[in-house]
């Protein structure tokens, strides 16, 4: 069974419709890249994988490991292992990162009948991810993203990642406003977490973040479809030839 | 940091039920004639078997009553109050004479049980980390006076208070024992005239509490009490005078609760707080009273008085307040600083859900040479509810050096419900620097939902964010009460959003 499962996606946001009918199969194990350029819905795709209010399905299914995802609320997803490493992270104020990431990996743990993570291996688990991310631990007691660089944010999303272990892990535009260095520590921390047991969906306007994340499937996106898919090869093509021939196919 | 978790938790284990503490005790109570008299007045000053000086002060306070009219200048609106229609005393009958808390009426006990208040020596916080450098929260004492109704049922650790030679027992009892102090400071701070709702407190209160801390001494434990209100159509009149003599310093703190019910219920305490030279006070507040239900019916009314007098040099007042509850909420806990280099802070989280109304603030009063202040204000407005800060800070011409710092911010939670800031100030000197800032944001529905995407329920996720946002206040309170007002703010927003 595929992890998962976009079929014929149509979705509006106020009356317009900017998914036509978007179809993505993703099975674990694997890493899929979306490109396309700006407007094509990219975003408006992770957003509804990951339920955030504002979007109307008119048609179509999305599965996880067969399940209506549709059918469950945000914070039910993202206990499920779906999640979205956002463009934009927020600001938190007040809330401190440390207790953010022990409030939701709890939450997450309780929603699946686990038992809340011991403080101490708690502790350990993000001091072991941070280092490996370059993420000094006064970081860690600042407000969720308050103040941090464009760079310390990434690594902040990338950061959760590591510590919530979902299996379906969707990145949107992770190196937009990221320099070289900062991408490729983001971009190292990403593929420390490929593995059998989990899936990517790398988002990107850019060929370039595929030099550091190796896709195994491309996928062109124009205009709220998907319009081709190929090897990774297909990034390079789009790279020399620009994303105006699809523009027509769409 | 594992206390928001806590909150988190905490609300998890609430059920749908909004108001989980309206519930009614049942319990016997002796109650005076309804409707406001000096007949009402001396009715209550013979229950409580006062000196002819405390009766003629009380009448005294009516007659200027019957002089007066209710103010309309704060942003609330409710119908005209029948103040005939009302009881002014009511006390659960009294069984026996209580020496010991195994005495105490067990319907009482379990009220408070229900409550999660703890009446003896408990380590009562689990699982919170105590901020750096204090000890262990679990070993703290707290020493609490519960006001059941208008009369005090339970005094506990009265011994250790005594050997440290603190005076805390209720007013009532005080005015027996320790007229002499009473006398000297009831009313100077408050006066009998100083507004409708205080003067009718200073006819009619039946009890509250008494605290005088002798020069020197820093009180051994936090003096807590709490209210509660159990009596239908009762009006509630706490008086509260609290005394810092030379050099001492005391931190108080009072949190209340009341049961659901229909009918609006007036309340209107007065708190006195007197610093003299070089002491300090510290009276923090969680208030919980029923809101009123989801159509806005019910709750309670709130006009309350609450100032302090840095009466003597160095000296130091801090109002620490979260308040959750109240239909309407009145109340500008103020500072008069009138002793040289004395200092006011106030810190207040004000939440407003449902149709509730607040209109809260302070007034920093600035008489002495080098005084300073400080007010930190947090309003949250939910559903159709609405939220004013009202506050007033003047510098006197002798307030040379006068210095204060305003900072109001203002979030709210969907567009239904308004936040209001009304800043006063005034400077009659120009040394005075007087700072102000004031934010209003609305609540993200990005920020929401980041939280939500990484496993927070919606309910969670506000919780996390307006605890974030308070974070600066409820630093302010003593740790014993920093999980109750978290617990509360969470309780309160329940159903805000979605
Ligand atoms: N909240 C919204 N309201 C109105 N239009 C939107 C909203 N979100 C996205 N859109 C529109 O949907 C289209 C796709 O946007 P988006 O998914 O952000 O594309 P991409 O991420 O590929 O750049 C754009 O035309 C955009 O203007
Ligand atoms: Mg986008």
């Amino acid at each position: 069974m595929p992890l998962l499962e976009v079929k014929d996606l149509k979705v509006r946001v106020e009356e317009r419709e900017i998914l036509h009918g978007l179809t993505l199969t993703v099975n674990e194990g694997e890493v899929h890249a979306i490109m396309g350029p700006n407007g094509s819905g990219k975003s408006t795709l992770s957003h509804v994988i990951a339920g955030k209010p504002g979007y109307e399905v008119t048609d179509g299914q999305i599965l996880f490991r067969g399940e209506d995802l549709l059918e469950m609320d945000p914070h039910e997803r993202a206990a499920k292992g779906v999640f979205l490493a956002f463009q934009y992270p927020v600001e938190i104020p007040g809330v401190t990162t440390m207790n953010f990431l022990r409030t939701a990996l709890n939450a997450q743990r309780k929603a699946r009948g686990e038992s809340e993570l011991m403080v101490p291996d708690f502790l350990k688990k993000v001091r072991e991810v941070s280092k490996s991310l370059n993420i000094p631990q006064d970081m860690l007691k600042r407000g969720v993203n308050v103040g941090f660089s464009g760079g310390e944010k990434k690594r902040n999303e990338v950061l959760q990642m590591a510590l919530f272990e979902p299996s379906l892990c969707i990145l949107d535009e992770m190196d937009s406003g990221l320099d070289i260095d900062a991408l490729r520590i983001a971009a190292d921390g990403v593929n420390a977490l490929r593995s059998p047991k989990r899936a990517m969906v790398v988002i990107t306007h850019y060929q370039r973040l595929l030099n550091y994340i190796v896709p195994d499937v491309v996928h062109v996106m124009s205009k709220g479809r998907v319009v081709k898919s190929g090897g990774k090869e297909l990034a390079l093509e789009l790279e020399a030839s620009g994303y105006a021939q699809f523009e027509d196919a769409a | 940091m594992p206390a928001v978790q806590e909150t988190v938790e905490r609300v998890k284990r609430i059920d749908v039920d909004q108001y989980r503490y309206g519930f009614e005790t049942l319990i016997d109570s002796e109650k005076a004639p309804k409707g406001l008299s000096e007949e009402t007045v001396e009715f209550i000053s013979q229950k409580k078997n006062e000196p002819a000086w405390m009766l003629q002060w009380r009448l005294e306070a009516y007659r200027r009553w019957l002089t007066m009219t209710e103010p309309t200048w704060a942003r609330v609106d409710y119908p005209k109050i029948d103040f005939q229609d009302l009881y002014y005393y009511a006390a659960p009958k009294p069984k026996k004479t209580v020496s010991s808390l195994d005495e105490i009426d067990p319907e009482i006990l379990k009220t408070y049980e229900k409550l999660g208040i703890p009446l003896r020596e408990v380590a009562m916080l689990e699982g919170v980390e105590p901020k750096v450098g204090e000890e262990d929260p679990a070993r703290r004492k707290i020493a609490v006076d519960a006001v059941f109704d208008s009369v005090s049922v339970a005094t506990t650790f009265k011994a250790e208070l005594k050997k440290a030679g603190v005076i805390f027992m209720p007013i009532s009892e005080a005015i027996r024992e320790h007229p002499e102090l009473v006398q000297k400071y009831l009313g100077t701070v408050v006066p009998t005239s100083d507004n409708f709702y205080a003067t009718l407190n200073s006819a009619v209160f039946s009890d509250g509490s008494f605290v005088y801390v002798p020069p020197g001494v820093r009180c051994p434990m936090e003096l807590s009490t709490y209210f509660r209100i159990n009596e239908r159509n009762t009006g509630q009149f706490e008086r509260t005078l609290i005394i810092a003599d030379k050099g001492s310093y005391v931190s108080y703190l009072e949190g209340c609760t009341a049961p659901q019910r229909d009918e609006n219920q007036l309340h209107a305490a007065v708190v006195e707080l007197v610093a003299l030279d070089d002491a300090e006070i510290k009276y923090s507040t969680v208030q919980n009273w029923y809101p009123g239900n989801s159509e806005g019916k019910g709750g309670i009314y709130n006009f309350v008085t609450k100032r302090g007098d840095c009466r003597g040099a160095n000296s130091k007042i801090s109002w620490t307040q979260v308040e959750t509850g109240s239909a309407i909420t009145w109340k500008y806990p103020s500072c008069i600083l009138r002793g040289d280099n004395s200092r006011g802070e106030f810190y207040s989280i004000a939440i407003s859900n449902g149709f509730q109304q607040v209109d809260s603030g302070t007034k920093m009063i600035h008489l002495g040479k080098n005084t300073s202040s400080r007010i930190i204000s947090k309003g949250i407005a939910a559903g159709k509810s609405q939220n004013t800060y009202r506050g007033l800070v003047t510098a006197h011409r002798k307030a040379t050096g006068a210095r204060n710092f305003t900072a109001c911010d203002s979030l709210l939670i969907g567009d239904k419900c308004g936040a209001h800031t009304v800043p006063y100030i005034e400077a009659k000197n120009s040394s005075a620097t007087f700072e102000h800032e004031a934010t209003t944001s609305k609540i993200s529905e990005d920020v929401l939902f980041y939280c939500i995407q990484r496993g927070l329920s919606q309910e969670e996720a506000v919780g996390l964010v307006v605890n974030g946002f308070v974070k600066d206040v409820l630093q302010q309170l003593p740790m014993e009460f920093a999980v109750e007002a978290q617990k509360l703010i969470s309780i309160s927003l329940e159903g805000s959003v979605g």
